[in-house]
């Protein structure tokens, strides 16, 4: 069996050009690739033998709007202490991560007994990711519920419903600046005997407040 | 000349409330005759947005939605998302919490497992297997309870540990308009000892119970018509389709996490994967029933292991695990440690990691991305089940009405940790 770092050189040596970086972390390797490589890629891992990763495990959209940004911070302590309550609209800024979405692969090889990571970072303005569907069936759903939950557009999809959501369903649920208690909500209305819909009656509120520490207290196992 | 009748294909709907559906499934079946055409599988009836919800709360108050997830293997839906976090901070529970944690993933593969035989067989038409099933599950379910309150929403697997260590002793039946003395003494007899006592009387009458199941099944007539030949998917297939866990081996394909990418204790442990040959419905009955046999030894091996060797079953680094009540009354550092871990929680470095494990259903994955705060940036969870039901569409086409109840049960699949 070939260790990560082995695996990291041949894709390397293999890919070279095609790849825009290839990072080694916690013993998992990812690899960025950009959208018009993709296929290529998919393709090459999947079918030559050095690689053969035949199984895919996962795809899901990521969201890096918010990356980085924390909702409480803790610099500017007053006589008086801190404000327990957080504002919700705290992200007046965008952070600064760009492209704003990514869709990553996780890929298996049942032989070679490896794991690897693809990212390929999407542009808000251009949302669309070549679909693996062709090469990997099993991505089917899986590009379904990434379309469905962030609106990335996997082009050549053959059937790119949304998975998830309600019948009707506007907007895309898992993105950073979508709510999380949501636009609508439905209940049943005797008069009109059916389900109505409404805007949501709750106020949203943040119990505990994401902070970012990055003092040497919080670096742990080190 | 009398004109041709004509015939066309009949659409219908198969749930959301149908009993064999596995809770919401609306599956679309376009039929010609009997024979399947099409079968468009809608979900999400019981989609809650857990990834979403987790994104919003600190790391230790998202272990509680797990066992929401897939809510007949609870406990291992934990140990995926606690073994994410504990890569990403790099620490590693005591040994005697990789044995608890081990033993209880079996007691959990056995709970899934003995569910999912009891509501197959329920599907196809064997209703005693439904009782049986649910005998044996009580036992387990007073272990999970005596662990940890509860009998299935466990939230015991920890970062850096379990929440605490093994009862010393079991909770007793007490008499009752419905019990008197004498049937309450009998159903005491096997609680006089610690929870490893009760345990250890389980695997010790359990394998008899598994027998008493495969004499009623497996050279049943009527169960082998219903099962052999029946969603068939070979190798290639199943891996293209990405099967995981009892699916795939059901196919032929030898692979199973605890021996190929062995976490905890697994690599110490004596066990064997069970593998089918032609990938139908009755080889990953045949699977499955044996993953029980199997189960059992490993919880034997780790009740042996657990008897002779105490210790602490959670981790000392108290920037992430509470320190003990009786030093936060004495400790300054440890009352602050308690107050900021169960207020704030704990900080994850930045960066990405994927844990898996071998889920009772198959491969369940947690994708962790962590901008460096005290809550999950993303939260992707990869569900075995989901991947299963994808592949329905190709299981099913061809076969008669009846045979998509008995395929559709043999996928094993629970909503809770397909819709998420």
């Amino acid at each position: 069996m070939l260790s990560i770092e082995e695996l990291s050189t041949k894709v390397n040596t293999r890919f070279g050009r095609l790849l825009d970086q290839s990072i080694m972390a916690y013993g998992e390797l990812t690899i960025l690739v950009a959208p018009q490589h993709l296929l290529e890629v998919c393709l090459a891992l999947r079918d030559e033998p050095e690689f053969d990763f035949k199984l895919l495990i996962d795809v899901c959209g990521v969201d890096y709007l918010q990356y980085g940004l924390s909702e409480w911070e803790t610099n500017s302590a007053t006589t008086t202490g801190f404000e327990r309550g957080v504002e919700v609209d705290v992200f007046k800024n965008a952070s600064a991560k760009e492209p704003r979405f990514a869709s990553v692969y996780h890929l298996l090889s049942l032989t070679n007994n490896q794991r690897i990571r693809i990212r390929v970072l999407l542009n808000e303005t251009e949302l669309k990711v070549p679909s693996v569907v062709n090469i990997w069936p099993a991505a089917n759903w899986f590009e379904r519920e990434a379309f469905d939950l962030f609106g990335i557009m996997y082009t050549g999809h053959p059937d790119l419903r949304r998975l998830l959501t309600d019948y009707g369903f506007v907007g895309h649920p898992f993105r950073k600046d979508f709510p999380l208690i949501g636009n609508l909500e439905a209940r049943y209305d005797a008069t009109l005997q059916r389900v109505v819909y409404e805007p949501v009656s709750i106020t949203p509120r943040i119990l505990e407040p994401k902070v970012i520490r990055r003092d040497n207290r919080y670096q742990v196992g080190e | 000349m009398e004109k041709m009748p004509e015939i066309r294909n009949y659409t219908f709907n198969f749930g959301p409330q149908h009993p064999a559906a596995h809770g919401v499934l609306r599956l679309i079946l376009e039929v010609d005759g009997e024979t399947i055409v099409t079968a468009d599988p809608h979900v999400g009836l019981l989609h809650r947005a857990t990834e979403k919800l987790a994104e919003s709360k600190p790391y230790n108050q998202n272990i509680g939605y797990m066992d929401r997830l897939d809510y007949v293997s609870m406990m291992c839906n934990e140990h995926g998302y606690v073994l994410a976090i504990e890569k990403l901070l790099g620490i590693a529970p005591p040994v005697r919490a990789q044995y608890i944690r081990v033993m209880f993933d079996e007691i959990t593969r056995i709970l899934n497992h003995l569910l999912w035989l009891g509501s197959h067989g329920l599907d196809i038409g064997a209703m005693t297997m439904f009782l049986y099933a649910f005998r044996e599950r009580e036992d387990l379910l007073d272990c999970y309870e005596a662990v940890s309150g509860t009998r299935m929403h466990a939230t015991y697997y920890r970062p850096g540990g379990v929440y605490r260590d093994l009862p010393a002793k079991m909770p007793q039946y007490k008499v009752s308009k419905w019990h008197d003395a004498k049937q309450v003494a009998e159903m005491n007899e096997n609680r006089q000892g610690s929870l490893l006592d009760f345990i250890w009387s389980f695997t010790e009458r359990f394998p008899k119970r598994v027998d008493e199941y495969e004499s009623l099944l497996t050279e049943n007539r009527i169960w082998k018509q219903r099962t052999v030949g029946i969603g068939v998917i070979g190798p290639e297939q199943a891996i293209a389709m990405g099967l995981t866990g009892p699916m795939l081996r059901g196919s032929g394909v030898e692979w199973d996490l605890r021996k190929k990418q062995p976490y905890e204790v697994y690599d110490q442990l004596d066990f064997a994967i069970p593998v089918g040959v032609t990938g139908d419905c009755y080889d990953r009955y045949l699977v499955r029933v044996d993953e029980m046999r199997q189960s059992n030894h490993i919880i034997r091996q780790c009740v042996q292991w657990l008897r002779n060797n105490p210790g602490p079953v959670m981790t000392d680094n108290h920037k992430v695990a509470p320190p003990t009540r009786v030093n936060m009354k004495e400790d300054m550092e440890a009352m602050i440690h308690h107050f900021k871990l169960m207020s704030e929680g704990y900080c994850l470095p930045e960066g990405e990691a994927y844990a898996a494990i071998e889920h009772p259903k198959g491969e369940f994955g947690v994708y962790l991305v962590s901008d460096g705060a005290n809550k999950p940036y993303r939260l992707k969870i990869r569900a075995a089940g989901f991947s299963h039901l994808a592949a329905l569409e190709t299981l099913v086409k061809g076969h008669m009405i009846s045979d998509v109840v008995a395929v559709l049960s043999s996928l094993d699949i629970v909503f809770g940790e397909i819709d998420r």
